[in-house]
């Protein structure tokens, strides 16, 4: 697969709800109730019910993966947790998913990836990346 | 925040047998819809010994290490006031079904600004061997006590 700085690997809406928090939450391992309780959540004082930020990390990667050759070896990935992502429990959260190519050397591309919900960044710095 | 847990290393934890139907769990969780992630024919077209897991399933591993971290006496660290705030993983390889994964926890820096502390550590993941699959280094943010 050819890179080129600027070209858009992939680009993906993902709609979250409560389901999907709790089905992150089993996979994961990662069982703290501010993901799934509203009372937990209010009572430390977050805006609601929030996505666990390791499931958005995920998400922006499966973005990727699947825009990729199969047997694409993966170097590095990295990510900042900046706005936190809110799951409402009637309409949900979609997050929403931009991979572009940053910069290419002899060994490796650099997938800069643009993470937004309601229209804020909410993963800052997030680069994956790849051998090519 | 205690500041002496710099440099402090922890035991490897019991090996994690990594089960296909655990990545299959994983990779729908993420939304991994690649066919490696579930497909082991596809899987094994591509050069992989089995289903290949996401690359965020090392925190699965790490998760147990930071458990560690967490259950000390002295560290500091109060779960309620912690936000994570920096991920990386740096890969020597993908992590397939039927691997048996080790961590081990290093503490490599503690940072306080004003009432809060970033605690960087950095969780070696390997094989059954001894060899390197992936190192998993989080910081985490500790929020001021009252």
């Amino acid at each position: 697969m050819a890179y080129a700085i600027g070209d858009t690997i992939a680009e993906r809406s993902v709609h979250l709800d409560r389901e999907s928090l709790v089905r992150y939450a089993g996979a994961s391992g990662d069982f703290n109730p501010i993901h799934y309780r509203d009372d937990v959540a209010a009572s430390v004082g977050l805006p609601g019910v929030l996505a666990h930020g390791m499931l958005t990390m995920g998400i922006a990667s499966s973005v990727v993966v699947a825009a990729l050759e199969p047997g694409t070896r993966i170097l590095d990935y990295g990510v900042r947790f900046t706005k936190p992502v809110v799951v409402d429990a009637t309409d949900g959260a979609d997050v929403h998913v931009l991979a572009t190519v940053g910069a290419v050397d002899d060994e490796s591309a650099r997938i800069d990836l643009k993470v937004t919900f309601d229209e804020t960044t909410v993963l800052v710095k997030a680069q994956l990346r790849v051998a090519v | 925040m205690n500041p002496e847990l710099v440099g402090r290393e922890f035991p490897p934890t019991p090996p994690y047998l990594v089960g296909r139907e655990k990545v299959r769990e994983f990779a729908r969780a993420v939304f991994a819809d690649a066919p490696q992630h579930t497909d082991v024919e596809a899987a094994r077209a591509a050069g992989f010994a089995d289903v290949v897991a996401p690359p965020t399933f090392a925190m699965v591993i790490q998760d147990q290490t930071l458990q560690q971290l967490l259950a000390l006496d002295d560290s500091g660290i109060v779960l309620a006031r912690t936000i994570h705030a920096e991920q990386r993983f740096t890969y020597s390889r993908p992590i397939v079904a039927g691997d048996e994964l080790v961590g081990q926890l290093k503490v490599t820096g503690i940072r306080t600004m004003g009432g809060n502390a970033l605690i960087t550590s950095e969780a070696e993941i390997t094989d059954v061997d001894g060899a390197h699959v992936v190192t998993a280094t989080s910081v985490l943010l500790v929020g001021e006590g009252e």
